[in-house]
């Protein structure tokens, strides 16, 4: 399968890859996927007392657009506020990636891990969570 | 050295330029059809059809009677599977077969379940060798045959098919082998093995694609199939339409080469791909697929932990080879084959295949184990799982979201 330039760009040059502390209070982290489907992502975001992503980390274990699209999802996750995270919309991934329909699911593991990472931050600095979306798989 | 480096060899293998040159007048001159018996043009294409019979019958130790020539192993697949199951069935219905087989024997038998066929899918050990007692446990009055490969397309691992016909004659069956992987590249021989049809393909022996072989036994026993393309009655009836003479010619000069080169070409691509592995295996984390011992000399499959395989074919972008991983697929399914063998779906995802091949160098192999140790290095890296391995996380005690 051919993979689009933007894919490969983010698959070569992959950003914001790394670690934050999780144990962190102003530290959220997203794990979500499983080993036995081929995609784990693991999604971490920094929040400042202004409620703004100051700094945002991924590691993902799967294909070329899985990791492309945690990638980009970090780079999108920086300087917005956690209000303004909870918009990003797998299909926003979709578009730029420009993502064939057998690579959606890539899309939506990284939208759940977005949503999964703000809620363990909200969870620890005693916030309701908030819901879920359906996984879409 | 050119890249990207071509190490996908059991899924096709390049055409050898002296079976080009074998086919090229075949396409021109020589393009009588090889049925017209009286004119000049007819004689020439049927001699290019006997000679290459006659090198294909050479290779497996067969007379050039027993050769069916057909549009591939699919079809050969089909044809003898089929073709046993319609000729035989008043002598019985049960199939025994085995859950790594290749599709086209698989889907075949699944066919026939639907017409009355039972058929037996035998589990294979942990290294993908099926066991012989299992299969003597399935045989009963009703089976009427026993298909099972010669070679495994994924993990290379070569079945004990003389003990396996010796079984399946005991119990009365025919014995069956789709040798795709095998014919060309280990000395297989109908007669000392024990087979009474055999289906292999030129163009994973440096053939062209289109063109395949049905081995049909013709004494002790006589074996019969019923045709499953009616029409011109070519083939002795078994498998009518017009040859595909230069494909013919193409599989012949095939044959012809494999029988002449394959002991040293088999003996350096051992030594290539043992050197690979060794290479690899050293790598922390990673497994060898399947048996070790009874295997094709020029297949490897490994499991890189903590990295998943499509994205790290991606990483290895000039290399040509394939994994087990079904990220592409819709189902979302590792490998049957790499399951089969009990595998955990997370190595499954992780194994990659690599298939060397007459043209296969050295220089290519050291590139491909740089190439391959830096992409799992690299995927390793960015793998959330890696990470969790290094700090001792047991990863199997964490309740992943299964999606």
């Amino acid at each position: 399968m051919a993979y689009s330039e933007k894919v490969m760009e983010h698959y070569t040059n992959p950003r914001n890859v790394g670690t934050l502390n999780k144990d962190s209070k102003s530290v959220g982290t997203g794990l979500v996927g499983a080993p036995e489907c081929g995609d784990v992502m693991r999604l971490q975001i920094e929040v400042d007392e202004n409620n703004v992503i100051t700094d945002a980390k991924f590691k993902t274990f799967g294909c070329g657009s899985a990791i492309a699209s945690s990638s980009l999802a970090t780079e999108w996750l920086k300087g917005k506020t956690v209000d303004e995270a909870l918009t990003i919309d797998n299909m926003d991934i979709v578009e730029e990636l420009a993502l064939p329909p057998v690579k959606i699911h890539c899309s939506v593991l990284a939208e759940d891990a977005i949503k999964s990472a703000i809620n363990d931050y909200r969870v620890k600095n005693g916030m309701e969570p908030i819901a879920m979306p359906k996984s879409h798989h | 050295m050119e890249l990207p480096i071509y190490l996908d060899n059991n899924a096709t293998t390049p055409l050898d330029p002296r079976v080009l040159e074998a086919m090229l007048p075949y396409f021109t001159s020589k393009f009588g059809n090889a049925a017209s018996r009286n004119h000049a043009f007819g004689w020439v294409a049927e001699e290019g059809v006997d000679y290459a019979r006659e090198q294909a019958a050479k290779l497996i130790g067969c007379t050039e009677k027993e050769i069916i020539f057909t549009s591939g192993a699919t079809e050969a697949d089909n044809l003898g599977i089929k073709g046993v199951f319609e000729m035989y069935s008043d002598k019985g219905n049960h199939i025994i077969t085995a859950t790594t087989e290749h599709k086209a024997v698989l889907d075949t038998c699944k066919h026939l379940e639907k017409l009355g066929a039972k058929v037996t899918y035998l589990k294979v050990k942990e290294d993908g060798l099926i066991d012989l007692q299992e299969l003597e446990a399935a045989m009963t009055e009703q089976t009427i045959l026993v298909t099972i490969m010669y070679g495994n397309n994924e993990i290379g691992v070569v079945q004990p098919v003389k003990e396996i016909s010796a079984i399946a004659h005991k119990f009365g069956a025919l014995f069956m082998t789709d040798a795709t992987q095998a014919v060309g590249k280990i000395p297989v021989d109908v007669n000392a093995d024990g087979i009474d049809l055999m289906a292999f393909s030129a163009h994973k022996m440096y053939g062209p694609k289109g063109v395949g072989v049905l081995y049909v036994r013709r004494k002790n026993p006589r074996v019969k199939v019923t045709a499953q393309i009616d029409g011109g009655g070519h083939e002795r009836g078994m498998r009518s339409g017009t040859l595909n003479v230069p494909g013919i010619v193409g599989l012949g000069k095939a044959c012809e080469l494999c029988r002449l080169e394959m002991d040293e070409e088999a003996k350096r691509l051992s030594k290539l791909r043992d050197k690979l592995e060794a290479s690899l295996s050293q790598m922390e984390e990673s497994y060898v697929n399947g048996n070790v011992e009874h295997r094709l000399p020029h297949v490897a499959n490994i499991s890189f932990k903590y990295v998943e395989g499509e994205g790290l074919m991606m990483a290895m972008k000039d290399l040509a080879v394939s994994s087990g991983s079904a990220c592409t697929s819709a189902s979302l399914e590792p490998s049957y084959v790499l399951k089969s063998l009990g595998l955990s779906d997370d190595l499954a995802h992780s194994s990659i295949r690599f298939g060397l091949g007459r043209f296969t160098t050295e220089e290519e192999i050291d590139y491909a184990i740089e190439n391959t140790k830096k992409a799992v290095n690299h995927l390793r890296d960015l793998s959330p799982l890696w990470e969790m391995f290094k700090e001792g996380i047991d990863l199997s005690k964490i309740e992943w979201a299964e999606h």
